[in-house]
């Protein structure tokens, strides 16, 4: 069997891709398309971001005129003045963009895209075909949710967790909840096929293209977490889809998964649909939507520990503990989803389970941030931008995982669930801690990507602010959530317990951090697109790091090995080892160590 | 204190496997560059194939396992749930798929001894059993139409046309592979490099044969 095995290979002639379309629109290249996957990303959050503005301009200046906004939706925004119901809308869009086409985008599809074949020694992913269909298949899912920004009825606004029944019904409930929510649900059904082909690709490429000598203890631990997120990704998006499928049926179909009998909506009996489950649609999108914050978390946890070895020219503390704890945070991932859920009405035996298997997470984080510092303790450190931003990963992964472990028992959530604690939690985690994971591997990866080098004094600027920014706009909600404050409110003043100088003074300051942190983006945008393009020219190896991509040339020839196959010889974190000619060996460096060395 | 240190010398790869086998899958293959480093056209190992295969059923099993959660959820919850009868074409239906999954299997083993027509011959005894399948399928849902049971009738009937469709959508993504196959059945013969193609493909429908069985049972059972 191993014989005809061996005479069945597929072979590709490689061959350097020639023509506009094919170099730069549909290409095959991994490294092109995971550089489209990240400027999706990137305008993916540009978009996200002008719409928190507008939120956080609206919560504390409910009566402010926007005058721009009124040609966008007349309906939405008549004369600026913007209606309770564009808010929730904005915040779906808001929601929706960042979590799937920034969180789940960038950190996945777009570096691991770029990095993993070459870390690996590979010439490109397995399937480079399937590849570009997955791109372009995330693109027009893109394209779908934009547009629903341009109809009559509005974008949907039942959240990116598009609850049913609201989600459920129709245009009855209002505006935005006809062909926006409809769109919606056709955009995220296509965003999870292209995530799922997506995900086979990355799991097929690891285990199978791995060069000569790359065992896997050896692979670097972005690779390992690419690897187990593709994992959550292929287990989760199909129950997503299957979710979205029952939700189109309901909409179009007339069917009631979702819709129970006796609902009066906007003064309407809904009489053709009932013995729905809205709980079920929450089931559903739970299975998926918890292990979803895993895939936004654990390439940023991979990225970081690659940075923080680097840049302490240490070893990583504890790799194989590392790699067990994405394990065991990817398959736990699997079992918490109920708590989101502690208020549904569940049997409390059902909560004590989801409870104890949340507060469970905790040890596999805790190993990794444990881990993490004692990779930097007692090294040299190198405070690159990069590094300062996997160092401010850590900070934020800690700060916001902490507020978690409330979260996650179901007597202290009552009173939480659904206020402002639970923003704040997940803001820290997902809309900071992740986002500081692409920007340190922005700034690491970018002289291997573009062939030229960021700025780091630019970047470091861009760094602090961020970083103060970001503690002060997200901090105080965990105040203003144990005090009551409700989440996914358009604003505050018409709400008699909420209508205090306290909550309104804390907002007040929210709103104003965060234009602030906002503008201080466009430091970091100005320096990606100065340095794009007239940055100074990059070596091969500008941070002295040991993985493969950093034997190859900036930016690397099409075939990244230029026909060669790598031969590996090391793991991927030997700084600092004894006897060694310099303070880091490259994996594939055949330099071998003399005996006696401390 | 101070270390002495050697100047590297080139060693042999130190690699722990020597053997170009990277501790997990497929080892038979050759990926091209042991020892030697000339350039060569870049050759992914059949096992890879493999892999994409089982990791795409694996996506598949998701879904059918999340449709069916929420059948068993809703069948649990309501008095409402009006049970259907299922029509007894499906029967048939399953031994036209059983069928073409041993017409497949008659093929792939043709192929691998290198009897190009056979090869071919139960290529096309496939293709049109699993249309016939698929036309049966039609029938089945006309049958329902005729007796009033509609997508929306009933919560059985939603379910049941779900997962049919469902499981049709993904046989004709198959069907359309076998086209594809069987369009280029002559070079396939030829190159026996080329197997790796009707084997995932073979994989594939195997897989959506015995989706459908359980689903059948699932239907009998739960409807």
């Amino acid at each position: 069997m191993a014989e005809s095995q061996a005479h069945t290979e597929a072979v590709h002639h490689h061959t350097a891709p020639t023509g506009f379309i094919r170099k730069y629109i549909f290409s095959l290249d991994h490294k092109v398309i995971g550089k489209q996957y990240y400027f999706l990303a990137l305008a993916s959050v540009v978009v996200g971001i002008v719409l928190s503005v507008l939120m956080r301009l609206h919560m504390v200046w409910p009566n402010a005129h926007i005058l721009w906004l009124d040609k966008l939706s007349p309906v939405g925004a008549p004369g600026g003045l913007m209606t309770p119901e564009y808010y929730l809308s904005l915040m779906t869009l808001h929601g929706t963009l960042m979590v799937f086409f920034v969180l789940t985008t960038a950190p996945q599809s777009g570096f691991g895209n770029y990095v993993l074949p070459i870390q690996i020694g590979a010439e490109d992913m397995a399937f480079p075909t399937l590849n570009m269909l997955s791109f372009w298949t995330t693109f027009v899912g893109f394209v779908v949710l934009l547009a629903t920004f341009f109809i009559t009825d509005g974008p949907p606004l039942s959240g990116w967790t598009s609850y049913a029944p609201l989600s459920a019904v129709g245009s009855v409930a209002g505006p935005g909840e006809g062909l926006g929510q409809t769109l919606w649900i056709v955009s995220i059904a296509i965003f999870c096929a292209g995530s799922l082909l997506g995900a086979l690709n990355f799991i097929a490429t690891t285990l199978d293209l791995r060069a000569k000598g790359m065992t896997l203890t050896r692979l670097p631990l972005t690779v390992w977490a690419w690897f187990i997120t593709a994992v959550l990704a292929l287990l989760s998006f199909a129950v997503l889809f299957a979710a979205g499928v029952l939700l189109f049926l309901d909409r179009v179909g007339g069917t009631s998964f979702f819709i129970p009998g006796g609902l009066i909506i906007s003064d309407k009996i809904i009489s053709n649909h009932n013995g729905g489950s809205p709980l079920l649609w929450q089931h559903l999108f739970w299975f998926f939507g918890h292990p979803e914050v895993y895939i936004a978390i654990l390439p940023g946890m991979g990225m970081t520990s690659h940075i923080l070895s680097t840049f302490s020219r240490k070893p990583i503390f504890g790799y194989k503990a590392m790699i067990y704890a994405m394990m065991a945070i990817g398959f736990l991932g699997f079992m918490v989803w109920g708590h989101h859920m502690f208020l549904s009405g569940m049997s409390p035996y059902s909560g004590f389970a989801f409870s104890v298997m949340t507060m469970a997470i905790g040890v596999p984080s805790a190993i990794k941030t444990f881990n993490w510092l004692g990779t930097l303790w007692g090294g040299r450190l190198r405070l690159t931008t990069a590094m300062l931003f996997a160092i401010g990963f850590v900070s934020l992964f800690v700060s916001g995982g902490l507020s978690g472990l409330f979260l996650a028992q179901p007597p202290v959530d009552t009173p939480i669930h659904a206020t402002y604690f639970v923003v704040g939690h997940f803001h820290l985690v997902m809309g900071v801690a992740a986002i500081f994971g692409m920007f340190a591997g922005t700034f690491f990866w970018f002289p291997k990507m573009f062939g030229r080098m960021m700025n780091e004094t630019l970047g470091k600027i861009h760094f602090w602010l961020t970083f103060v920014g970001v503690y002060c706009i997200f901090m105080p909600m965990h105040f203003l959530g144990v005090e009551g404050n409700v989440r996914r409110y358009s604003q505050f003043t018409e709400v008699n317990f909420l209508n205090t100088p306290h909550i309104i003074n804390l907002h007040t300051f929210m709103s104003i951090a965060a234009f602030v942190t906002a503008g201080a983006q466009l430091i970091f945008l100005a320096n990606l697109f100065y340095s794009l393009f007239w940055g100074p020219k990059a070596a091969e190896n500008p941070w002295e790091a040991t993985s493969l991509e950093w034997t190859i040339p900036s930016p690397p020839p099409f075939d990244n090995f230029g026909g060669k196959h790598p031969v590996v010889h090391h793991g991927a974190y030997e700084f600092g080892v004894p006897g060694a000619a310099q303070d880091y060996i490259m994996q594939d460096s055949t330099e071998t160590i003399v005996a006696g060395g401390h | 204190m101070a270390t002495v240190l050697t100047p590297p010398t080139p060693t042999i790869p130190a690699g722990a496997n020597g053997s170009g086998r990277n501790g997990s899958g497929f080892g038979g293959g050759d990926f091209g560059g042991r020892g030697g480093q000339e350039p060569r056209g870049r050759a992914v190992p059949a096992q890879t194939y493999r892999t994409g295969m089982w990791m795409g059923l694996v996506a598949i099993v998701m879904l059918f396992a999340a449709f069916t959660s929420a059948m068993v959820v809703r069948k649990g919850a309501a008095p409402d749930w009006g049970s259907m009868a299922l029509p007894r074409i499906l029967y048939l239906n399953t031994g036209i798929l059983l069928a073409s999954s041993l017409a497949f299997e008659f093929s792939r083993r043709s192929l691998a001894a290198g009897w190009a027509d056979r090869f071919k011959a139960w290529l096309y005894v496939t293709t049109f059993l699993g249309v016939a399948f698929i036309g049966g399928q039609l029938v089945a849902w006309r049958e329902l139409a005729a007796r009033g049971v509609y997508l929306a009738t009933n919560h059985s009937s939603s379910f049941f046309y779900l997962l049919t469709a469902a499981h049709g959508v993904h046989l004709l993504g198959g069907i359309i592979a076998l086209f594809y196959i069987v369009a280029r059945a002559p070079q396939l013969a030829d190159r026996i490099k080329r197997r790796v193609v009707v084997d995932v493909t073979a994989l594939y429908w195997h897989f959506m044969d015995g989706l459908w069985i359980y689903l059948l049972i699932l239907l009998t059972v739960r409807l």
